[in-house]
C-alpha cells in the first residue's frame, strides 16, 4: 500500500490547472495518475532518471531533448503543475476557443505556442535562432552513425538555404513559421488514450527537385 | 487442536461453495448482457516512416509526437504494478483513486476487514500449514520406495492431493477450460507468469516436473523432498548461467517418455496479468511439444500479481489469503511444434500470441527484464537506421534519374 491516498490532488489545485492548460477535471485525474506512477521517489516531482524509465521514450532518438523541454532552466525536479503545463502544448485546439475574449492571453496550445515548443527542440541554446551546428546535433540524434558527415552537412546546408530569408544563415522563429503551413496537430485524450497526430509542415517540393 | 483441523476444512469449504456461487452468477451475468468480461485487446502498430522523403524540418514532430505519447501513456511500464480496477472491491490495497463516498461503504469495508483478517486468514494459515507440511513428509516417505509404477502412482496421488489443500487455503477459484488439451508425458508446458501461485493452480489439475533454481531455507526443504517422489529439475545457482547446462538437462528430461510433463514460465519473472512480456527463446529450442496455457485472475476479488520489488514471499502469501478469494480461468491450449523453416523466437512468438488471444491479454514484444534492467541500446539505432534508411534511399533515388 503506497502513500497515494495521501498525495491525492485536491479540487482547488485541478480548477488552477484547468484555467491554465484547458484539459478537462476527468484528464487531469487521469495525468495525474499517470505522474505519481512515474514518481518512483514518491516526492511529488519527477527527475530525469523517472522519465528515462519508460522504455519506449528511452529508445527515441530525440527522447533526451523532449526530456529536457519539461524541464524549466536549470532545473533537475519537474512538479506536476510543470509537467501540466508542457503537455498542455499538445492538446487540440478547439473551434469555441476561437472566439475567446481577444485580451485573455494566449493559451498554451495555440497554433504559435506549439510551433514555438517546436522550435525550442532545435534552439537548445535559447538565442532565437536555429545555427547550422544546432541543425546538425539534432539531425545527427535521428540518424544515429548510418549517415556520413558530408552528407548530414549538405542535408543541413540545403534546408536553411531554402529556410534562411535575411542570411544570417541561420533560422529564426519567423522563418521557421514560414517554411511550410500548419496542417493539423490534435490530441484527444480519453480514459486510456492519448493520440498525438503530427504537424505536416511541407517544403517547396519544386524547389528541391530542381536544386539538384 | 486435532478437532479443529476438520472444522477448518469444512468452513473453509462452505466459503468456497459460496465464492464459486457468486462468481458463477456474475459471470452468467455477464454472458446475458453480452459484456466481455475478460476484454480482448489488439496491438496495433502505426509506423509513418515506409515512403521515403526529404528530410524536412517538421520530421522531429515523428519522434516528438512518439515521445510525448509514451509519457502520456506508454505499454510497459504499467504492467509491472497491479492492475487498476474500475470499481472498488472493498479491499484497501486496491484503493488508488478512489476517495471517501459514504459512511455506508467505510462501514462495509470495516466488516471486510474483520472478516478477512478475523476468520478467513487464520482459516487459511492453518489449511496452508497442513498442506505443505502433509507434501514433504509424504514425499519423503514415497522417496524410500523403489522406483516404478507404484511409487509414480502415489507420487500424483500425494502431489495431488497436497496442491489441492493448498488450491482450498487460498480459496482459489480455478475454471478449468479444454481440459482434452492437457499436456502430455514428454512435452513442455509453457504458461504466463503472474505469480508463484500459477505453479499450485496448474500442478493442483495435472501432475508436473518443475525447474527452478534450489533456494534456502523452508523452499529448499520442500523442493528437496519433492525430488525424491519424482524428478523434478532443480538447479544450483551457478548452473543456472550456463544455457547450455540448462538447455542438455531439459532436453534429456523431455526424451525420457516416463517422466512428468516440465513447467515453464517463459517470461521469466512475474508480469500483472495484463499483458504477455517476451518469452525466452530457451524453452523453444528443445524441440519437443509445447502445451501452452493461460491464465487470466479475475481482479474484482483480490489481485494476485506479486510485485516483487514491493513486498517479499511472506508479505505476499498473507495479502493472497486476507483477500475475498482469488478467481481464476485456466485454458489449456492445443498443442504446439516448431514448424519447417520457423527459428525459436518465431516460435515463441506464436506460442505468446496465442496464448494472449485466448486469455484476453495484450501481445508485448517487450522483455520482462525491464522491471529491473534499462532497455538495450540496440532498439534506439533501430529506429536511427529505420529514419535514415528513409532519407538515403531518397538520395540513391535521385542519383539514378
Amino acid at each position: 500500500m503506497g502513500s497515494r491516498a495521501s498525495t491525492l490532488l485536491r479540487e482547488e489545485e485541478i480548477e488552477e490547472i484547468k484555467k491554465e492548460t484547458g484539459f478537462s477535471h476527468s484528464q487531469i485525474t487521469r495525468l495525474y495518475s499517470r505522474f505519481t506512477s512515474l514518481d518512483k521517489g514518491e516526492n511529488g516531482t519527477l527527475s530525469r532518471e523517472d522519465f528515462q524509465r519508460i522504455p519506449e521514450l528511452a529508445i527515441n532518438p530525440l527522447g533526451d531533448r523532449i526530456i529536457n523541454a519539461f524541464f524549466p532552466e536549470g532545473e533537475d525536479q519537474v512538479n506536476f503543475r510543470g509537467f501540466m503545463r508542457t503537455l498542455a502544448h499538445f492538446r487540440p485546439i478547439e473551434d469555441n476557443e476561437k472566439n475567446k475574449d481577444p485580451t485573455a492571453s494566449e493559451p498554451l496550445n495555440s497554433r504559435t505556442n506549439k510551433l514555438l515548443f517546436a522550435f525550442q527542440l532545435y534552439d537548445l541554446d535559447r538565442d532565437d535562432k536555429i545555427s547550422r551546428d544546432e541543425l546538425l546535433q539534432v539531425l545527427r540524434m535521428m540518424v544515429g552513425v548510418n549517415i556520413s558527415d558530408e552528407q548530414l552537412g549538405s542535408i543541413a546546408d540545403r534546408t536553411i538555404q531554402e529556410a534562411d530569408q535575411n542570411g544570417d544563415n541561420s533560422i529564426s522563429f519567423n522563418e521557421f513559421i514560414k517554411v511550410g503551413n500548419l496542417q493539423h496537430i490534435y490530441v484527444w485524450a480519453g480514459d486510456h488514450y492519448l493520440i498525438l497526430t503530427y504537424i505536416l509542415l511541407s517544403v517547396l517540393q519544386d524547389c528541391l527537385c530542381s536544386s539538384v | 487442536c486435532s478437532e479443529l483441523l476438520p472444522l477448518a476444512i469444512w468452513l473453509s469449504e462452505l466459503y468456497w461453495s459460496i465464492v464459486d456461487w457468486a462468481t458463477h452468477r456474475i459471470e452468467r451475468g455477464a454472458k446475458d448482457n453480452n459484456h466481455l468480461l475478460y476484454k480482448p485487446y489488439s496491438n496495433g502498430d502505426n509506423r509513418d516512416l515506409d515512403h521515403a522523403s526529404e528530410f524536412e524540418m517538421s520530421d522531429i514532430f515523428y519522434f516528438c509526437r512518439q515521445g510525448v505519447e509514451s509519457i502520456m501513456d506508454d505499454e510497459v511500464t504499467k504492467r509491472f504494478s497491479a492492475e487498476e480496477l474500475e470499481s472498488w472491491n472493498l479491499l484497501t490495497r486496491s484503493n488508488y483513486n478512489f476517495q471517501h463516498i459514504s459512511l455506508r461503504l467505510t462501514v462495509l469495508w470495516g466488516l471486510g476487514v474483520v472478516i478477512r483478517y478475523g476468520f478467513l486468514l487464520p482459516l487459511r494459515v492453518t489449511l496452508a500449514f497442513t498442506g505443505v507440511g502433509l507434501l514433504v513428509v509424504l514425499t519423503s516417505i514415497i522417496g524410500f520406495l523403489p522406483n516404478g509404477r507404484m511409487k509414480n502412482f502415489l507420487s500424483e496421488q500425494v502431489h495431488l492431493m497436497c496442491y489441492r489443500i493448498c488450491v482450498r487455503a487460498l480459496t482459489a477459484i480455478i475454471t478449468y477450460h479444454d481440459s482434452e488439451n492437457k499436456p502430455k508425458n514428454g512435452g513442455i508446458c509453457v504458461a504466463n507468469h503472474t505469480s508463484p501461485i500459477d505453479v499450485i493452480i496448474l500442478a493442483s489439475d495435472g501432475c508436473y516436473a518443475m525447474v527452478g533454481q534450489i533456494h534456502g531455507g523452508l523452499m529448499g526443504v520442500i523442493q528437496k523432498s519433492m525430488v525424491k517422489a519424482c524428478p523434478h529439475i532443480w538447479f544450483e545457482r551457478s548452473e543456472v548461467k550456463d544455457r547450455h547446462l540448462v538447455a542438455k538437462r531439459l532436453s534429456d528430461h523431455v526424451e525420457d517418455k516416463t517422466k512428468l510433463p516440465i513447467l515453464i514460465f517463459p517470461e521469466g519473472t512475474c508480469i500483472n496479468n495484463t499483458s504477455v512480456m517476451m518469452f525466452k527463446k530457451g524453452s523453444f529450442e528443445i524441440g519437443s511439444t509445447v502445451y501452452p496455457v493461460a491464465i487470466k485472475y479475475d481482479p474484482r476479488f483480490g489481485d494476485a500479481f506479486w510485485n516483487s520489488s514491493q513486498f517479499g514471499m511472506v508479505n505476499y502469501l498473507l495479502r493472497m489469503m486476507s483477500s475475498w478469494a482469488i478467481v481464476c480461468s485456466v485454458w489449456y491450449l492445443p498443442p504446439m511444434t516448431r514448424e519447417e523453416g520457423e527459428d525459436a523466437v518465431q516460435f515463441a512468438n506464436r506460442v505468446k500470441a496465442a496464448i494472449a488471444r485466448q486469455g484476453g491479454l495484450v501481445d508485448l514484444l517487450w522483455d520482462g527484464g525491464l522491471k529491473r534492467g534499462k532497455v538495450k541500446d540496440t532498439f534506439k539505432e533501430e529506429q536511427q537506421k529505420l529514419y535514415s534508411k528513409m532519407l538515403v534511399g531518397t538520395q540513391e533515388d535521385r542519383s539514378r534519374s
